[in-house]
């Protein structure tokens, strides 16, 4: 039975009322819009519907919307400030580290999710960090320049 | 006659192509009525799609439409300056939209910056027969060219007129007209009127050759790339009309499977949810996924399963069901093979065998369909729109310009989007759907079982060689796989090579590049048998049964940059080499792999890949789609293969259907030959065709043990 719910989503608070073992996936996706976040696989087994939750990557397939109540959930769209792009996001764009692209949110927030717990990563622990997320156009060395740009340039600001 | 206008022949390994949709419905019979009147009856055939023109009307029962000749239905210069170009192209992932771009700003000679493309729009766009075979860089680029360049004279044209000098004397360039002896200057924006879009260009070919591109040539950026780091860009499986539902399909437990017995009472009485059955089609439309699964589940249904073949038994059924050739272009012969193989002094028999493998797009297979006072919309990620409109318009009985297909930049497809199914679903559900928007997103599951596969097959080779290592014979009988890249580029006064055609186990068709990849696999390990049991080095035997200059100078190119002829460095390395040409392009790839008994171990350590697809238009894009190629044949390759067993797909999940991931990816050097002189050929599927067996050979190399069936498992050799 539908349940009401609040979320907290990249900063705004949502009140939703969806059966409490739904997938945060299908809510994020189909209720609020958040259609950055995709479907791949509803199995955990391809990382394109990555995001963080309290600041770690989840498999957003295999969560139900009521485990994450109460806490902050950052999708694909929220990584944006003030009309500058997350440095991920940048180094992705500048790497052209993409080529449908539909693969690229997930890399993208677990890259993010990956940074924020190790800002200086060996190429092991990047390729450990994205062993979860499938790209089928085979984009993977730029992906992998992408993220170790943007350690590189997030280093770089915080000295 | 234009290049463009040849007829092409479909390769027989595109089942697809040639099936009955997947759907056929009985529909409502007042629906029926309305339109043909009582006593006429419709059916739909498999087409004879054989042989497809791009421009003439095809084949009896094909639809193909004449291309409009008029630069307006090609390319518009809007009054800011706006320049649109329109082809009925597909964006799957390989670039085009920023390629065809590229070349319009180039030829017409205005900022790229200032040019966007309307694709695969079957109201807006031109026809198109679809979105593979390589073919939008070698046919709709030059189009596109030929468009512009005669948009760019007409202005020409137009301004020398309004200044009364002679058109020679003007300079086109920057989306303007400019006269370098006073200084004045016209904007396009300014002198183009419809009078220019309803011009045709002239017949003669004016336009720029390679060396003179400006814009194309150079490495751009993806066009739109913002909107794909941000979430931003809607892909089909994202939209969201307003008042949309959402679809689910209750599917057979296996293949061919019949409904027996159908109780729908316990679904119907749950509130928003419409079923829909239609023959052996159930679905079901509710307002969330959830809902419309839970209408599924509580049907009472039976199926009567069929007998069906299994993969154990899946290469003696193809050899045991081939049939009598059915086109003279199914076998090739030249010479005699058995005198050639008299005159050997080593010869070589051996049997290749390649699994079925999944395109699995990340974005699967997914439809919205609206229909509107009779008419449909129906946007959908498909590589054929046209073809999909004309299926929809078939099986639905309205006319074909009731019927709007709109592909979104789509979430890959890699020729596996070929056909209409997900289109056909949601349109029967959107019917019963009281004119609302109707989503239906495949599941993983679902595209694992209910697509199609790149077709299994076995390859019996026999070569022979004289003692000097020039091939005296070769006979090549391909089961199935299909015909692509079948003939040997090794020259050879005797061969004969034949593709064998045998009914369908499991739903086949096209995969990026076809059965080349199964082709240059047999023949490409043949070969480096061969040079074995010559005595001769791999490279150097290719070399000395090898004319073409093209293929030649990515064997050569290939072995500078790897370092071939290599010495080996440590216990357990290995060198591979394997080329060839398709599809009017050429590769040679180079591995090195390292193989650890102890640990039971095979590890792709490098892959050197050269590649030649005449002028490149962006080497930016190109290396891109070459390596993601490199990368996605290491899957056929070393793992992946679909097993079945009783009409069910056993392994139809990432977790059991192994792709490619961060870890199979060894080092890679991808080297483009950028030959100017030469017209630009496609280049999303050659660059995969030469991986497995350069790997298969490596593994040769390290441990004399001859791989001969795909996926390459090699690290199951190891033991014993």
């Amino acid at each position: 039975m539908a349940t009401s719910l609040d979320l907290e989503i990249n900063g705004k608070k949502y009140s939703v009322a969806y059966p409490p073992d739904t997938p945060l996936l299908y809510v994020l996706r189909d209720e609020l819009g958040l259609t950055g976040t995709k479907y791949g696989c509803g199995e955990g087994m391809c990382g394109a519907c990555t995001v963080l939750i309290a600041g770690t990557a989840r498999r957003s397939c295999q969560i139900p919307v009521s485990a994450a109540v109460s806490k902050p959930i950052t999708t694909i769209e929220g990584l944006e400030r003030d009309g500058a792009l997350h440095p991920v996001q940048q180094a992705f764009l500048d790497a052209g580290a993409f080529q449908c692209a539909y693969c690229t949110s997930g890399m993208i927030m677990s890259g993010v999710s990956l940074l924020q717990a190790n800002p200086r990563p060996s190429a092991e622990q990047i390729v450990q960090s994205l062993q979860g997320n499938i790209c089928r156009c085979g984009t993977h060395p730029r992906i992998l320049e992408a993220v170790q740009r943007a350690a590189e340039t997030m280093a770089g600001r915080s000295k | 006659m234009n290049k463009r206008e040849e007829t092409f022949l479909l390769e027989p390994e595109r089942y697809e192509f040639r099936a009955v949709p997947m759907r056929q419905f009985a529909l409502e019979r007042r629906d029926f009525l309305k339109i043909f009147g009582a006593g006429l009856a419709v059916f739909a055939v498999a087409r004879d799609v054989s042989a497809m023109q791009e421009t003439a009307p095809g084949p009896h029962g094909f639809h193909n439409e004449e291309l409009p000749k008029e630069i307006g239905a090609w390319l518009h210069i809007g009054e800011d300056g706006t320049v649109t170009g329109f082809a009925g192209k597909a964006e799957i992932g390989q670039n085009v939209r920023t390629s065809l771009a590229q070349t319009i700003a180039d030829e017409l000679g205005v900022a790229f910056a200032s040019v966007r493309m309307v694709l695969g729009d079957t109201a807006l766009t031109p026809f198109d027969a679809g979105t593979f075979g390589s073919r939008t860089t070698a046919t709709i680029t030059p189009q596109l060219r030929k468009v512009a360049a005669a948009a760019r004279d007409l202005l020409v044209a137009k301004a020398a007129k309004q200044w009364n000098v002679a058109a020679e004397k003007l300079v086109a360039g920057d989306g303007k007209v400019t006269d370098p002896a006073t200084g004045k200057s016209l904007r396009y924006a300014e002198l183009a009127r419809e009078d220019i879009g309803a011009q045709k260009p002239p017949a003669e070919d004016p336009i720029k050759p390679a060396s003179q591109w400006t814009v194309a040539g150079k490495p751009v950026p993806k066009v739109d790339a913002r909107e794909f780091v941000t979430g931003g860009h809607r892909y089909t499986t994202d939209l969201r009309p307003e008042g949309m539902l959402y679809a689910k399909i209750l599917r057979p437990p296996s293949f061919g499977a019949t409904l027996s017995s159908y109780d729908e009472s316990a679904a119907k009485a749950m509130k928003d949810v419409v079923l829909v059955r239609d023959g052996d089609f159930v679905g079901a439309v509710a307002p969330t996924v959830a809902a419309a699964e839970a209408a599924l589940g509580a049907l009472r249904v039976r199926w009567k399963e069929v007998p069906q073949i299994s993969d154990g038994e899946i290469y003696s059924y193809l050899k045991k069901n081939a049939q009598p050739s059915k086109e003279p272009r199914f076998r090739q012969a030249k010479g005699s093979v058995e005198d050639g193989l008299a005159a050997a002094a080593h010869k070589l028999d051996a049997s290749y065998t390649v699994a079925y493998i999944a395109h699995a797009p990340l974005e699967p297979r997914a439809a919205v369909a609206q229909w509107t006072d009779g008419k449909l919309t129906v946007w959908m990620g498909t590589q054929r729109p046209f073809a999909v409109r004309d299926d929809l318009a078939d099986i639905f009985h309205v006319p074909e310009k009731n019927v709007r297909v709109i592909v979104p930049d789509t979430g890959s497809a890699y020729g596996g989007k070929h056909t209409s199914d997900a289109g056909l679903e949601a349109a029967r559900l959107a019917k019963a759907a009281g004119g609302r928007p109707v989503k239906l997103v495949w599941t993983r599951e679902e595209e694992f079982t209910w697509a199609y596969f790149r077709p299994a097959g076995v390859i019996d080779v026999k070569g022979g060689i004289a003692a000097d290592g020039k091939l005296t014979a070769w006979e090549f009988h391909n089961y199935h796989a299909g015909m692509s890249g079948i003939d040997t580029p090794y020259a050879v006064a005797n061969q004969v090579t034949e593709y064998h055609q045998v009914p369908l186990v499991l739903r086949s068709g096209s995969y990026r590049g076809l059965a080349a990849t199964a082709n240059h696999f047999a023949r490409e390990t043949h070969m480096d048998s061969l040079a074995h049991a010559a005595g001769m080095d791999a490279l150097e035997f290719r070399l000395k049964n090898l004319s073409d200059p093209r293929m030649r100078a990515v064997l050569e190119a290939g072995a500078k940059a790897f370092g071939w002829p290599r010495q080996k460095s440590g216990e357990g390395q290995g060198f591979g080499v394997a080329a060839g040409n398709e599809k009017g392009s050429y590769v040679a790839t180079f591995a090195e792999i390292f193989v650890d008994r102890k640990k039971n171990s095979v590890t792709v350590k490098k892959l050197v890949e050269v590649f030649e697809c005449g002028a490149i238009v962006n080497p930016d894009g190109l290396r891109n789609q070459v390596i993601g190629a490199m990368i996605q044949g290491l899957g056929g390759a070393l793992f992946e293969s679909i097993q079945f067993e009783k009409g069910r797909i056993s392994n139809a999940h990432f977790s059991s259907y192994r792709v490619p991931r961060f870890k199979d990816v060894p080092e890679i050097e991808a080297i483009l030959l950028d030959r100017k002189d030469i017209p630009s050929a496609g280049a999303g599927e050659t660059p995969i065709m030469a991986i497995a067996p350069a790997i298969g050979n490596a593994f040769h190399d390290a441990t004399k043990v001859r791989l001969t069936k795909l996926p390459l498992h090699p690290e199951l050799h190891l033991l014993g």
